[in-house]
């Protein structure tokens, strides 16, 4: 039976992609932000998951205001980097799992999880910026990526509460899937940002740090949190951290911190980074 | 309440954000589909070789093409964009992403990265409306 064994979350800041595609991660600038990923690319390596579910938002890459599903499965074969307006970012195509996120569409949406399925998707940063951080740059992606996107520039997003138990949902496919398959979740974007207008620049970081300590040990606390209060007190694109609950509701409600990064500023933004490892399922 | 969609506006007192909700969409929708087309190679090179004529390609009003041709980045959000559309043109033009934020923030750009380097804007002070009212 397939398994999910563990949660990554990470923001997806572009300008961290930009640093490893053009060597500059030895930058003063950089080094800290990059040390914070040493471990995880360790225990990734370690981990060696078969496949990984990436929960993450496009950029007006391959949705525009034309359509806007809320969430959006990638079944596709494979997945190319989009070109988000400088050229698309040199990284692998990404293979994707058909016959898993198949399974998950068919399960989900008999959950009543109404997910779009997507057979042509072009992956901007969102996507592609948390495997270079875990991965670096391999010739290939080390295991097949399933692309979850959630519409979160269109407001309203969906709820966090809504978000956490599209979590589960997936879980539950998961485990239902007749295949020995390690699986691990990523959940992508935040944390507190803002980055249009003139409140650009904003970071909140006790709020992040209240997010980041709650987010294994009290996540009943973070799915209640109201998109005010994220546009208000995390910035307008700290709404984003919503990706992050769906990580969090494919994991087991017991998991253990393995690792922490936060790191002020990348770009314009509040860095944050946890790996989860699952802990015994509640019975 | 924000989550009550009965009364779904209450964000309209966050100082200097533009909420991207279904009116401001409705508004930017052509504006921020010329920006979405600049993901394209060939849209960009049309772009710069004649802006005017590729903005006549869009149902764009007066303002519109006035903040464009102006790379007025508020005024653009002002107008209905979203920054994630905005900012390919910043893209197409060369332009840091950083002068942009910097341009938003109504700073110069070494005064905007000094202040991301010391822990970004504050959400003292910057929550409400009637904080910066006050100033």
């Amino acid at each position: 039976m397939a398994y999910v064994s563990a949660g990554v979350a990470t923001s997806h800041v572009p300008l961290a992609g930009a640093a490893i595609d053009k060597g500059m991660t030895e930058e003063e600038y950089f080094v800290p932000f990059f040390k914070g990923f040493e471990y995880s690319k360790k225990w990734i390596e370690k981990e060696k998951p078969d496949v990984i579910i990436l929960v993450y938002n496009d950029h007006a890459s391959a949705f525009s205001l034309e359509m806007i599903p809320t969430f959006a499965l990638g079944c596709a074969e494979e997945f190319a980097s989009a070109d988000e307006g400088w050229g698309p970012r040199k990284v692998p195509v990404t293979k994707g799992h058909p016959k898993l996120a198949w399974h998950i569409a068919q399960s989900a949406i008999l959950d009543e999880f109404d997910l779009t399925i997507v057979n042509k998707m072009d992956v901007d940063h969102g996507f592609t910026v948390p495997l270079s951080l875990m991965f670096g740059q391999p010739e290939d992606w080390p295991c097949p990526v399933i692309p979850l996107a959630v519409n979160v520039i269109q407001y309203p997003p969906p709820t966090g509460n809504r978000c956490y138990n599209l979590g589960r949902a997936i879980r539950k496919a998961v485990e239902s899937y007749p295949e020995d398959l390690k699986v691990v979740v990523f959940g992508t974007g935040g944390m507190s940002h803002q980055l249009q207008g003139p409140r650009t620049g904003l970071v909140n970081q006790e709020f992040d740090k209240m997010f980041l300590d709650n987010f294994g040990p009290n996540p009943e606390k973070l799915v209640a949190i109201e998109h005010e209060k994220y546009l208000r007190e995390a910035g307008s694109e700290g709404i984003e951290l919503v990706m992050w609950l769906i990580m969090r509701g494919a994991l087991n409600d017991d998991v253990t911190e393995l690792h922490r990064h936060y790191h002020v500023p990348m770009s314009n933004t509040a860095f944050g980074h946890l790996i989860l490892e699952n802990g015994p399922k509640e019975i | 309440m924000t989550n009550n969609p009965q009364n779904p506006r209450t964000y309209n007192d966050i100082p200097g954000t533009f909420v991207f909700d279904a009116q401001h969409s409705r508004k930017g929708y052509h504006l921020n589909m010329l920006m979405m087309s600049l993901i394209k190679p060939e849209n960009r090179e049309a772009m710069k070789a004649d802006e005017e004529a590729y903005m006549d390609k869009f149902k764009l009003t007066e303002a519109q093409r006035r903040v464009i041709k102006n790379r007025d980045w508020n005024g653009m959000l002002e107008e209905g964009g979203n920054v994630y559309y905005t900012l390919k043109l910043a893209a197409a033009d060369g332009t840091p992403y950083e002068a942009a934020y910097a341009a938003m923030s109504g700073t110069p750009r070494d005064v905007h990265r000094d202040m991301m380097l010391s822990g970004g804007r504050s959400p003292e002070g910057n929550m409400y409306l009637s904080d910066w009212e006050n100033k």
